[in-house]
């Protein structure tokens, strides 16, 4: 893995007995000594800390740079408050979606929160949009921790009480080991949580002084995505990706009033006519939740039929796998609409036999965020 | 006890043979979430895939070491698929072989062997 690009945490994970695979260029932890199932149980239940940082970190400053950002995006930026964050994703002209991402109000510029695999072309797509006057910094000198679960707030409040201030989208500046740390009340496990950018150097201290707390323990990827999985939450790539719309998706929550048909600032972004078109008409085809009836998982790539003998395919799973915490197989992917009503029965096919899934709404385990 | 290079171990036990497969496996695959067993009555032949099992990772197939007849399978495997992690080489046997044919079993590796393959 001698090309793969490292986080400035690598050392510590190695240290910690992390297996390590490639993930989108980075050699990242998928496990820890404790294994998907327990480092999952674990989050729920009292805290894990993630190593992020391999995902993209991009202050964009200058007049305007919210109502610049709402021509690529179709959520509302120049309304956000100061202080607060919210969910997005950058559209294409035929309504796709070209990464989903989390941006911040940090007063003087807007931060911005990218996935890794997606990081290159979304700064490229920023760059050739944006207007002169705005400016885009990728910050590549700070790493990115997720400490998430119902712990996280007691924990991290042991470096800094003020982030206990903090609820859900908040966003801040806060001291931890000594370094300024720009830290959200977020995070994308369903539970609780923040992250917290912090300067690389400051990293692997501040990862050490959370990992001494009993609560705390280094969680990897695999249980960072049947956490999310369960949470209902998508992966770029997998549930979301060009090919599919945000209302496709059900993200239609995360499309403002203001950015809607009928909104002061309707529109303005990439493939909006098919977007709100969608928004008004409906989809031919939606992300539901899947629960398979038996105890086999299904996982991304499963081909779903309406009856068992069917001949043609009505859906697919995008992500699918076991559950640890409603300890059964859990999925999702995109169904015909007029199969997309919960309790609905679909049959997926799986070593050339259709088993029934049930059709569920989202998430299998609700959120616990601090509203 | 025999080894086979797809880590299953073979226990003679009078004259049906145990199949499972070993910790070093069930540590690769970390947390096992499901086992599909084939039926009592199966006849089978050497490398059917006759075992899927599941863990938080992936799907793997379990080959049949042996020609034969299964004559039980672990049923407390099936709903608790977590023995495996637990008990690989003990309480989480597979399934029961009448075999019809031995010869194979020559081939396979003896534990000191096996633990040379994984080293």
């Amino acid at each position: 893995m001698a090309d793969l690009l490292t986080t400035p945490l690598t050392a510590l994970h190695e240290e910690l007995g992390a297996k390590m695979v490639p993930f989108a260029g980075y050699s990242m932890p998928v496990q820890y000594k404790l294994g998907v199932m327990k480092e999952h149980t674990h989050t729920r239940t009292a805290a894990g800390l993630f190593d992020v940082s391999h995902m993209g970190q991009v202050r964009i400053t200058g007049d305007g740079a919210a109502d610049a950002l709402e021509a690529l995006i179709p959520v509302d930026i120049a309304g956000l408050g100061q202080g607060r964050q919210r969910y997005g994703f950058f559209t294409n002209d035929n309504g796709g979606i070209l990464d989903d991402l989390m941006l911040a109000n940090r007063g003087d510029h807007i931060f911005m929160v990218i996935n890794a695999a997606c990081k290159d072309q979304d700064i490229a797509h920023m760059r050739a949009n944006l207007p002169s006057g705005i400016t885009l910094d990728h910050i590549t000198d700070r790493a990115l921790i997720a400490l998430q679960g119902p712990k996280a707030e007691t924990a991290l409040a042991t470096l800094n009480p003020a982030v206990a201030d903090m609820a859900f989208m908040d966003v801040a500046d806060v001291e931890l080991v000594g370094e300024v740390c720009w830290i959200s009340r977020s995070g994308y496990t369903g539970e609780d949580g923040y992250e917290i950018s912090v300067p690389e150097a400051a990293a692997e201290p501040l990862a050490r002084a959370l990992l001494t707390l009993d609560d705390v323990e280094a969680i990897g990827l695999g249980a960072r995505d049947s956490l999310r999985l369960e949470a209902g939450l998508c992966l770029y790539g997998h549930d979301i990706d060009t090919d599919t719309t945000p209302i496709e998706a059900g993200l239609n929550w995360a499309i403002q009033k203001v950015r809607r048909a009928d909104g002061d600032r309707a529109g303005g972004f990439p493939g909006a006519d098919v977007i709100l078109g969608q928004m008004a008409k409906g989809t031919g085809r939606k992300r539901v939740g899947l629960l398979p009836q038996g105890r086999a998982p299904m996982r991304e790539g499963v081909p779903l039929f309406a009856t068992e003998d069917s001949g043609e395919q009505v859906g697919m799973i995008t992500s699918g796998g076991f559950g640890p915490t409603v300890e059964c197989p859990v999925a999702m992917g995109y169904v015909a609409t007029d199969l997309s009503d919960p309790d609905t029965t679909v049959f997926g096919e799986l070593r050339g036999k259709r088993l029934p899934l049930t059709v569920t709404k989202l998430p299998f385990r609700p959120a616990q965020f601090k509203r | 006890m025999k080894f086979t290079e797809e880590h299953e171990w073979l226990r003679e036990e009078g004259d049906l043979i145990v199949v499972g497969i070993t910790t070093h496996a069930t540590e690769q695959l970390g947390d096992i979430v499901f086992v599909e067993l084939p039926d009592v009555g199966d006849e089978v032949e050497k490398d059917d895939e006759i075992v899927v099992i599941e863990s938080v990772k992936a799907a793997s197939d379990i080959l049949s070491p042996l020609d034969g007849e299964v004559v039980e399978v672990n049923e407390a495997l099936v709903e608790t698929p977590a023995l495996a992690n637990e008990d690989a080489m003990g309480a989480a046997w597979f399934f029961k072989l009448r075999p019809s044919d031995l010869s194979p079993m020559d081939d396979y590796m003896d534990e000191a062997a096996y633990k040379e393959f994984i080293a």
